[in-house]
């Protein structure tokens, strides 16, 4: 099918008003949890995947991914307006957006912020659309071996780019194919650390593990230290940008892209990385480079373009290989599990409509979210003022109800407890969470790739090097870990990191 | 001689430590198989094994590196009410039912927040009440009773 025609019959899906509601739905959504500091698309994600349940797959994929790429825009207004990141990924947008509303220029940063991220979400759409069959053909030929490689390198490329300790990043990776394992053997149906618990035979609940490290233990977080937050700017007005502001958006705009668009595949939250790496080119680029920090119009363009582009290209691996590339990608495949489909390149054979449904979707909801952040900003910016003391008993109970609807098992909403005092442990302690539930969810799939591999090659592990594409694979994470290691990128990774804090 | 250590890299690598240790050796109890058919022991032996070398690594790498700011205390009031509504919800969802399990729930989480005085708590348990109500059970129809059966329904 020709690349037209398959577009065509996504329109005709995303187009359906049922389908349009459901992107509005998410994408509404997504800018709110976006905007509201404290709470973030992983949780959201996570505590709305029981209700799209009823939903037909469309529909549920639809709204779950407006949702994520939603939370994107929803978190500049943040940045811009409290000098807080809403979203971590816009933790870049605050330097320079904060003072552009502080010098009165609120109206045209966030113009900035919408108009390029609106450009880069249309770029990382097409993208999609364009590289997403070819490699799902291309995946059609993997084996075991392959995907066994395949999920080491995302696995490995995760934690190059995972800030922080690179140690505690693949402790928490293992740490979380361990807790994958729990459960009834594929094979044997041997039930492992089950602690005798018969609703522990399935595994743990991942929503009940992502709702709990993100949620949960993000709330204990929060309220270490609790302050109130100040909305300087009241009213934005003056939302367009001038013929100068325009000019001086244009090439951050489109590097940012480009910059997304290509780190966005990569595994392991490649949507921050990119606004970081996309800030320090501009500031690189800049004539005028002690002008960032003080409210450079570029430092906004930039960031904000790169985190929407990757924020689509992370589809990619998802949709074609069935491989999360961070948290949320990872809620999707369990979205798309509940649906009873199996993500990976079969997807776009067996189910086309829904495929570039999903695509088409993107673009619309891109338009949706132009349309939803300028005019309606006042409404934004009041949300701004619901204080997060009135916000978090909401979260709680919302992650009880939503995890507990899933299988009515009361054991999935212990798990959350349990979850939520493990994550606020260890992220006291230093240790990212994302990885965690990384490797959580590509657990099961690691363990059972390499064991039929081994299976087919009679137990010989000279498989994996001597089949030329998961030898590529990986030599490519052995690559990433060297790279990761070596001291002139570690200094690197701090310098780019540093802000964040 | 700990105040050598940075305290966040003693205690997170000790964490990996004991979780790895009791993977592996609970792994023990099943089957390791071969290479060729690996049994159900095999990847958590590995692993677990892994887990705890990495464990003993960070807590290594912390040796001459005390950490530089005083953490904030954990906000132990907090934690009891949130887990504790959590466990509550668990244990009492299908003897209550949902409408009092999410008022009790929402107040007492509410309350975790030093901010919230119990008059706002009450009015924000009450609100979030009927809006739960609304969404889960009249919206999506979740097939749970409003009122449980121990309330004599």
């Amino acid at each position: 099918m020709d690349i037209i025609a398959s577009l065509g019959l996504g329109f005709s899906v995303a187009l359906d008003p049922i389908n349009i509601f459901y992107c509005f739905i998410g994408v509404l959504l997504g800018t709110l949890v976006g905007v509201l500091p404290g709470i973030g698309p992983t949780a959201t994600i996570a505590m709305l995947l029981p209700i799209t349940f009823s939903l037909s797959p469309a529909t549920a994929l639809i709204m779950l991914a407006g949702i994520y790429y939603g939370a994107q825009y929803g978190g500049s207004t943040t940045a811009i307006l409290i000098n807080l990141p809403g979203e971590s990924s816009s933790a870049v947008t605050a330097i320079d957006g904060y003072q552009m509303a502080r010098k009165g220029r609120a109206g045209p940063a966030l113009a900035t912020a919408a108009l390029g991220s609106f450009f880069a979400g249309t770029v990382g759409t097409l993208l999609l659309a364009f590289f997403a069959p070819p490699l799902a053909r291309a995946a059609l030929n993997f084996g075991a071996p392959e995907y066994f490689a395949l999920i080491v390198l995302g696995l490995l490329v995760s934690i190059a780019l995972a800030h922080g300790s690179i140690l505690k990043a693949l402790a928490m990776i293992v740490l979380g194919l361990l807790l994958g394992m729990v459960g009834q053997d594929i094979y044997t149906g041997q039930p492992r650390f089950t602690l005798g618990i018969r609703e522990l035979y399935s595994g743990l609940n991942f929503v009940s593990l992502a709702v709990g490290v993100f949620g949960v233990a993000e709330i204990l977080r929060n309220l270490e230290n609790e302050k109130g937050r100040d909305v300087m700017v009241k009213t934005v007005k003056n939302l367009w940008l001038s013929k100068d502001d325009f000019k001086r958006i244009a090439a951050p705009v489109v590097r940012g892209t480009a910059l997304g668009s290509v780190l966005g595949i990569l595994p392991g939250g490649g949507h921050i990385l990119a606004s970081f790496a996309s800030y320090s080119a501009e500031k690189r680029l800049s004539k005028t480079p002690g002008e960032f920090g003080h409210g450079a119009i570029e430092g906004v363009a930039g960031p904000e373009s790169a985190n929407n582009a990757a924020a689509q290209t992370s589809f990619i691996p998802l949709m074609t290989l069935g491989i999360p590339a961070h948290p949320v990608m990872a809620l999707m495949v369990g979205a798309f599990i509940l649906q009873g489909i199996t993500p990976g390149p079969n997807v776009i054979n067996d189910q086309p409509a829904l495929f570039w449904g999903i695509i088409a979707s993107m673009w619309i909801g891109n338009v949706l979210l132009v349309l939803l952040n300028l005019p309606l900003i006042g409404l934004w910016v009041k949300m701004l003022s619901i204080p997060y003391r009135a916000l978090f008993p909401a979260i709680v109970l919302f992650a009880c109800i939503g995890c507990f609807s899933i299988n009515q098992n009361i054991y999935d909403v212990f798990a959350i407890g349990f979850f939520g005092v493990v994550g606020y442990v260890l992220i006291r302690f230093g240790c990212e969470p994302a990885p965690l539930l990384l490797g959580f969810v590509l657990g099961p799939l690691l363990e059972e790739h390499l064991r039929r591999a081994m299976i087919i090659s009679r137990g010989d592990p000279m498989v994996f090097i001597e089949r030329p594409i998961s030898a590529t694979l990986l030599a490519l994470a052995l690559l990433a870990v060297i790279i990761a290691v070596l001291p002139s990128i570690r200094r690197k990774r701090k310098e780019v990191f540093v802000e964040e804090d | 001689m700990v105040s050598n250590f940075s305290t966040k890299d003693l205690v997170s690598g000790g964490i990996f430590v004991a979780a790895g240790a009791y993977f592996a050796i609970e792994a023990l109890n099943y089957e390791t198989g071969t290479a060729f058919r690996m049994g159900p022991g095999f990847m958590p032996l590995l692993l677990g094994s892994v887990l705890v070398v990495l464990g003993l690594g960070i807590a290594a790498s912390g040796w001459k590196k005390p950490d530089a700011e005083k953490p904030l205390s954990p906000p132990w009031r907090a934690m009891a009410l949130i887990i504790g509504v959590i466990v509550f919800f668990g244990l009492t969802i299908r003897g209550l039912g949902f409408v009092p399990v999410v008022l009790i729930g929402s107040f007492a989480a509410a309350m975790a927040s030093r901010l919230n005085s119990p008059l706002f708590s009450i009015i924000l348990a009450v609100a979030l009440t009927v809006m739960c109500t609304l969404i889960f059970v009249v919206g999506l129809g979740m097939s749970v009773p409003m009122f449980g059966p121990w309330l004599g329904q």
